[in-house]
Parts: C-alpha cells; sequence; structure tokens
C-alpha cells in the first residue's frame, strides 16, 4: 500500500473475477461439447461410410439371364454379355462362368453339381462408367432388343436403402447435436440467474449509478461466454483425441470399415468452442435483461 | 454552476430541478408511506429532510432518484414528468443525480478508487480523461492514503466518505444523501458538511436527509420536516 498512482491504475472488472472460475460449471459445459462433437464425428463418418457404399453399387450392376428352350445358358450370357457392352456408359460386361453362378447360388441349393441339367440362370456382371452411368431401363431395353429374357439389378433398391439409413443418421445426429445444445444454453441460464442472485448488490448499484440493462446483462454474457469458449476448447480437445485413438485403432479392419473417421474430420471440432460460447452469450443476455428487468 | 443553468436552460417551462405535486408514494399493498407531498427544489438549492425514524425520509429520496415511483400525483426531474420517461432514458437521467446512500452501498470487491470510478465508467468516460479527478476528490474527502483499500477495511466514517466521493464524481446535478452523518463523530460530520456546502457553491442542488439537529442547525439551511409521511415544515428556500 505504497503510493498510490492513478497513472497505473487499470478499471478492476465490474463484476467479481472469483465468480469466472466456476469448475463444475466448465465441467459441464465442456462435457456437452465433448458429446457434441462426438456426435458430429459420427455423422460425418456414417456419411462417410454411406458414400462409400453407394459409391461401389453406382459403378456396377447386375443382370440375370434366364436362357430360352433352344439356347444354352452359356449361349444367351454371352449374347447378353455382347448386348450390354454396346450400351453408351457401360466399361465392361462379362458373363460369369457357370461355376461362379453356382458358387453364387450353392449356399441355397447346395452342391448343384448333380443338379447338372437345371437350368440355372447365368449372371452377366457390368462395370458402369462412375461418371455417365447407363440407366437400368437402358440396359433393359438393349436386352430387350435381343430378345433376351433378362432382369437388370442395378442395385438401386439397395442404394435407396442405404441414403435411407444414412439420412436418418444425419437427422438423428443433427437432433442430438440440437438437444445438446439446447440442453447447455439451458445450464448458462441456470448459471446466470444463479450469478446474478448471487451479485444482487452489484447489478442494483449498476443500475442505480445509470448502467443501462443491456450494458449489465453484457458483462454477464462476457462472463459466461468466455467459460463456454474455454470449456469448448477442453471439450472439443478431448473429442479430437478421442476421434484420433478411434482412427489409429481402426486400421485397416478395424472400426474403420464401419466408421471410416478420416484425420480431416478432426478439424470439424474447432469451431465448437465458438459455438459454445455463442450459445452461452445468447443465453445468459436474454436470462440476464429478464430478470434485470424483474429486479428494477 | 454551469450544469444547472445548462439543466434549467433546457427545460425552462419548469426551473426546479425537483418537483412534488400532491406526491403519495406506498410500499405494495402497505398504506400510504408518504402523504400528498407538495415542494420544490431550485437549482443550487440546499435543503434538510427532517423526521422521526420511519417517516419516510428515505422514500423520499428513492423517489427521486427513481428507485420508487409514486402511486399518485405528479413528479417532475429536471421538468419531465417521470412517469413519462421511457425505460432507456432512465440511465441517463440516474446519471445526473448522485447518491449517498444510508447504507453506502459500496462495492466489496472493488477498491475505493474503482467505488469511486463507477459512475464514470458508466457513463463511458475513458479512464485517461478521469484518473488524475478521482485521485484528487479522494484526497479531497481525506481518503489519499486509502485508495488503494477495499471497504471492508475501512471505517464507517471512511466509508461515508468514499460514498460522498462516488456520489459527487460524476459533478451530478443533485446530490442525495441519506444519514450522511450517520457513522461519524461530531468532528467529522461538520467536515462532511463543509464539503457539502463546498459542492453547492460550484452548483450542485443538494437534498439531505438527516435525525442530525446539530447538523442541521450549523448549516443554517431550509428543512422539510417529515411527520408520519406528511410533510409539516417547508423551509424558506423550498417554497411549495
Ligand atoms: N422496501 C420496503 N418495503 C416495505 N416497506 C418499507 C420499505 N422501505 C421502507 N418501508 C417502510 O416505509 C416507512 C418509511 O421508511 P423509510 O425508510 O423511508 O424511513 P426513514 O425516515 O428513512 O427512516 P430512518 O430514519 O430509520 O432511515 C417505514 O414504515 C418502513 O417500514
Ligand atoms: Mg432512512
Amino acid at each position: 500500500m505504497s503510493e498510490f498512482d492513478a497513472e497505473r491504475w487499470r478499471p478492476a472488472p465490474f463484476l467479481p473475477e472469483a465468480d469466472a472460475k466456476d469448475g463444475s460449471l466448465i465441467f459441464v459445459v465442456a462435457t456437452l461439447c465433448f458429446l457434441a462433437c462426438l456426435t458430429l464425428l459420427a455423422v460425418l463418418a456414417a456419411d462417410r461410410a454411406a458414400r462409400g457404399w453407394t459409391g461401389h453399387l453406382t459403378n456396377e450392376a447386375t443382370i440375370i439371364v434366364r436362357p430360352k428352350a433352344n439356347e444354352t445358358p452359356d449361349g444367351a450370357a454371352a449374347r447378353a454379355a455382347e448386348a450390354l457392352a454396346g450400351v453408351p456408359g457401360v466399361v465392361e460386361a462379362r458373363a460369369l462362368e457357370k461355376e461362379k453362378a453356382e458358387a453364387l447360388i450353392a449356399p441355397w441349393l447346395g452342391d448343384a453339381a448333380d443338379l447338372e441339367d437345371l437350368p440355372i440362370p447365368r449372371l452377366v456382371s457390368v462395370l458402369l462408367d462412375p461418371e455417365t452411368p447407363a440407366t437400368g431401363e437402358a440396359l433393359d431395353r438393349a436386352l430387350k432388343a435381343q430378345g433376351l429374357d433378362a432382369i437388370v439389378d442395378d442395385h438401386s433398391v439397395w442404394m435407396k436403402d442405404i441414403e435411407r439409413a444414412a439420412g436418418t443418421a444425419r437427422v438423428i445426429g443433427g437432433a442430438v447435436f440440437a438437444l445438446i445444445a439446447i440442453a447447455a444454453g439451458a445450464v448458462v441460464a441456470f448459471a446466470t440467474r444463479a450469478g446474478l442472485a448471487a451479485r444482487r448488490e452489484v447489478v442494483e448499484v449498476l443500475h442505480l449509478s445509470g448502467a443501462e440493462d443491456g450494458f449489465i446483462a453484457g458483462l454477464f454474457q462476457i462472463r459466461f461466454a468466455r467459460m463456454a469458449a474455454t470449456a469448448g476448447l477442453f471439450g472439443a480437445g478431448a473429442a479430437a483425441i478421442m476421434g484420433a485413438v478411434l482412427r489409429f485403432a481402426g486400421g485397416g479392419d478395424g472400426l474403420t470399415p464401419v466408421l471410416p473417421i478420416a484425420w480431416i474430420d478432426l478439424l470439424a471440432v474447432a469451431p465448437a468452442p465458438l459455438a459454445a460460447a455463442a450459445v452461452a452469450a445468447v443465453s445468459a443476455r436474454l436470462t440476464a435483461l429478464a430478470l434485470i428487468r424483474d429486479m428494477m | 454552476m454551469s450544469r444547472n443553468t445548462h439543466a434549467a436552460g433546457a427545460f425552462d417551462a419548469d426551473p426546479a430541478v425537483v418537483r412534488f405535486d400532491d406526491v403519495s408514494m406506498r410500499y405494495g399493498r402497505a398504506p400510504e408511506t408518504l402523504k400528498d407531498l407538495t415542494f420544490s427544489l431550485a437549482p443550487g438549492s440546499f435543503h434538510f429532510v427532517t423526521g422521526a425514524s420511519g417517516a419516510g425520509k428515505t422514500s423520499l429520496l428513492k423517489l427521486i432518484f427513481l428507485a420508487a415511483r409514486p402511486s399518485k400525483g405528479l413528479l417532475h426531474l429536471f421538468g419531465q414528468d417521470v412517469s413519462a420517461i421511457a425505460p432507456r432514458e432512465q440511465p441517463f437521467l440516474r446519471r445526473r443525480i448522485g447518491v449517498v446512500y444510508q447504507e453506502f452501498k459500496l462495492l466489496e470487491h472493488l477498491s475505493a478508487f474503482d467505488n469511486t470510478a463507477l459512475p464514470l465508467r458508466i457513463a463511458g468516460r475513458k479512464p485517461e480523461s478521469y484518473r488524475q479527478d478521482v485521485a484528487e476528490l479522494l484526497a479531497w474527502v481525506g481518503l489519499r492514503s486509502r485508495m488503494h483499500a477495499m471497504p471492508a477495511t475501512l471505517a464507517g466514517g471512511e466509508k461515508q466518505r468514499l460514498a460522498i466521493a462516488r456520489a459527487v464524481v460524476n459533478r451530478p446535478d443533485i446530490l442525495l444523501a441519506d444519514e450522511p452523518t450517520g457513522n461519524v463523530d461530531h468532528e467529522m460530520g461538520l467536515r462532511i458538511l463543509r464539503l457539502f456546502v463546498e459542492l453547492n457553491r460550484l452548483g450542485t442542488t443538494i437534498l439531505i436527509a438527516t435525525h442530525d439537529q446539530d447538523l442541521v442547525a450549523a448549516s443554517g439551511m431550509p428543512v422539510l420536516h417529515l411527520d408520519e409521511g406528511r410533510l409539516t415544515q417547508l423551509g424558506a428556500g423550498g417554497e411549495a
């Protein structure tokens, strides 16, 4: 307490600093951020998985050829492959050998070797141009033109299923994300209310000294936004570490095929501290404004 | 002086800084605490409000610093009807009113210097523009060696003078002081009175609520006396 030097004086914060070190609030917001980031990573990974699967399926079609009475199965398959190869958008059409066709149905019919005479349908595998794939109808028309009895499976049924599943995952992810954001907002609103009640006398003096409601609310807004940003940093950091561990542990055939997390995905958690701060700021401001108007 | 001239000039329809017209006030559903008050305070005037404990002195001041509303009658502040002032305008009106609260209302987490600077910061002034003035004001109220001190470490009389410094630091047009000598000995009471007289000479309108008859006598200033919420004596300077 030596000589006071006004030149060196810096204004102290209007609200007691100690209030800002609320460990439990930081922990709760950090946990919520962590969960939100994990949700985000899961949605990104599910999306990538779905895109990988549909990507494979769009590049391929399978044609089942049923030989007519006057034709051998192999002959029909060969004719079908020839007809399909000429369709624009088809890169390659290949008749599968009898053995392959038999192998495919073996699980259902058992060893078909002694069913030599059974007219087993032959399969033609078609590789499509990924840029301009031939449509199922185009393939169908080409086969019909050759008078072939065949069924085109362009995998569109599967793809729709996968797309629907991926869409559902996105919606659920979005809903969980929104729920977590609302929970974070509610926690901050709760903390703001407690903070205002605890500092009622400070709020009153500021108010009576001519501070505008928005100014007082701003003090709480900044305080909680900062706190949430710090918490968000912890939460997002923990989620990124978790994602990195999954990426490592996943390796070639671990989790990766199911939930393929890419290193780049880890960047998606970067805006989390900002998002947490924004949610906290809005929540604290609205709560504080309403309470100050009530109090005064 | 210039600020009061300005205040009067801006609302020259009504030169009074404060005007009560048949004002009553009650807390919630309780009976009226203040009943049919009519008086006005001219710019640059100096008045005391006296009365027994519970007579309504603090309540009267609350009406003026906009912490309470009349339940009846008309109250004008700086020529404006307070019931017609928009909420967003009120903070700016409050900045023209300095208040020494009966219970001080110092902020415990702020030093004496920071407490004093509070109204200036709220008014949006830059620290460079007032640091030196705040230091001088604190020296003037005898707290030169206590500028760093936290309120909890101050003696009653020191807190009182700190509260006074905060009330006057923004050069208010009107200063309201509630029992400003309640916690100090006679000597200190007279020092505080000299401080108010000095401020009044600089043009500030002053209204002091007190029990302290010695203080009133020593000042020779006019008195508004409250008896159970009614005004029973009007000072010569505050003609109704
Ligand atoms: N916030 C309040 N709510 C309800 N009643 C109140 C409130 N404040 C004061 N009163 C009542 O109003 C009356 C006047 O109180 P006020 O504080 O104005 O008196 P005072 O003259 O300042 O007294 P003192 O000299 O003890 O400070 C009292 O009966 C008191 O009980
Ligand atoms: Mg009182």
